[in-house]
């Protein structure tokens, strides 16, 4: 899913980093958003919504919807859009609406 | 607590500009940021821009944010950078809380204010809009130009205004098949070189139909979109179905100024503005004494305008407060006349339409 050649830009990724989806171990780039690396690794659902479970993914990806919440390093609520990859990342759908710890 | 004469909120397009011209007035700018870097939506503008070699006309956005902050780095001793930082909110005594890095907070206190927060994405409403898969025209842009991440495979584009229609055409740059843009105008709304382009290649747009419903488990797996009467009314029969794993929502922006709701400037709803804006005077200064507004977050419109907007407020926010630019008359005669060129003809006719009812003299 990643594009490889492009007419205009060229990528510059970061180093390659390791990374946990629930139980799956992924890579991802340093300097990409959490939300990105995922998507490049086919994952696209997200969580799901509080009352009827419907998945969710993003869809504004800036920060500003909110459909993008998830469980990182057990913090819920986290906005995985905006958010950067770190090595060795917990990143969990989120169920419900997280407990604040 | 910091203390500093212009405290300006968003580091895009406007917000750039904004620092750049009150900083040349002699005024001590703060340029708050959310995000790790500055330059707001222009990161993923991979197409040139219009208008004249004012705006940076013919220059791809990406490298107008190199130009902007050689601008800024030359005024660098007027200058904090805050990056990182989300404003909170502001209280009644003028003062704003800011977090930092999600677990710092401060206070500044700022004699004049520039919000310059933008715009946020609309949405449509259909069944199923929520699947994954379904995302916002700047999401997509954001994924495939900042990240190098295709958004899918196969994608159907809904809105024919210019987003759609460069968007559409930075898809097929990044590899990904467009089946069709759709838009429920009668007309389409964007440029007609774009629009001729992209026919060229090979992408049906369907002018007056809309979505019926997405289909999909977990995710998008196909698109139904039907035929809408010249009452704008759904043609039962008129369907097309498209097996797409993304559909790219392209329907416009809405401003973004809750800032200014809590700072307790008077607002207006002005369809032509793409939302709730502020009532203004021609110095971009609010109903609330030395708040000044630019950009997408006073009226929706290009990255060329929001700029110009940017170095008018500026320069006036910065002169409220005594800082004023010894050229200040000049410069500030020759932003109006751009802005006026910028909303010159047809095109421009809806925005002046909207900005003659806020703005009060």
């Amino acid at each position: 899913m990643r594009i490889e050649e492009h007419p205009i830009l060229k990528f510059k990724r970061g180093k390659k980093i390791k990374f946990k989806f629930e139980e799956k171990t992924l890579e991802g780039y340093e300097g990409e958003t959490v939300a990105a690396a995922l998507h490049a690794n086919g994952i696209r659902v997200l969580g799901e919504s509080l009352e009827k479970h419907r998945p969710r993914g993003f869809y504004c990806a800036i920060g500003n919807c909110s459909s993008c919440l998830m469980e990182v390093d057990g913090i819920p609520n986290v906005k995985t859009c905006v958010t950067k990859l770190e090595e060795g990342m917990q990143v969990n759908k989120q169920k419900g609406k997280g407990e604040l710890k | 607590m910091i203390n500093t004469d212009v405290a300006i909120v968003g580091g895009g397009p406007a917000g750039l500009c904004a620092a750049i011209s009150a900083a040349e007035s002699g005024a001590k700018v703060t340029l708050i940021e959310r995000d790790g870097e500055l330059g707001g939506q222009l990161v993923k503008q991979t197409h040139m821009f219009f208008g004249s070699e004012k705006q940076y006309a013919s220059t791809r956005g990406i490298d107008i944010i190199d130009i902007l902050l050689e601008k800024l780095e030359k005024n660098k001793e007027n200058v904090t950078i805050m990056k990182n930082t989300t404003v909170l909110g502001r209280y009644e005594d003028g003062l704003i809380t800011a977090m930092v890095d999600e677990n710092k907070y401060l206070k500044i206190k700022p004699e004049s204010l520039i919000v310059a927060t933008g715009a946020t994405e609309k949405f449509l409403g259909f069944p199923n809009n929520d699947l994954p898969g379904i995302y916002g025209a700047g999401a997509v842009q954001t994924l495939m130009n900042v990240y190098g991440v295709k958004p899918g495979d196969k994608v159907l584009m809904v809105g024919a205004g210019n987003i759609g229609l460069i968007v559409s055409y930075q898809l097929m740059q990044a590899g990904v098949k467009v089946e069709a843009i759709i838009d429920a105008a009668p007309k389409i709304g964007g440029y007609l070189v774009h629009a001729s382009k992209i026919r060229r290649m090979g992408v049906p747009i369907y002018t007056s139909h809309t979505v019926k419903e997405a289909v999909g488990t977990d995710h998008l797996e196909k698109a139904v979109i039907w035929e809408l009467d010249e009452k704008w009314q759904p043609i039962e029969g008129s369907e097309k179905e498209y097996d797409v794993d993304v559909m790219c929502v392209s329907v416009g922006l809405s401003p973004l100024n809750e800032l200014l709701v809590m700072a307790g400037c008077k607002m207006q709803y002005v369809p032509e503005l793409s939302g709730n804006v502020p009532l203004r005077n021609e110095n971009y200064e609010t109903t609330a004494e030395n708040i000044f507004v630019a950009g997408d977050s006073c009226g929706v419109e290009e990255a060329s305008s929001a700029m110009v907007e940017g170095y008018l407020t500026g320069l006036t926010a910065a002169a409220k407060i005594g800082k004023i630019h010894p050229e200040f008359e000049e410069k500030k005669a020759d932003y109006i006349k751009q802005l006026d060129d910028l909303r010159s003809g047809p095109v421009g006719k809806h925005i002046r339409t909207g900005i003659e009812k806020i703005v009060r003299r």
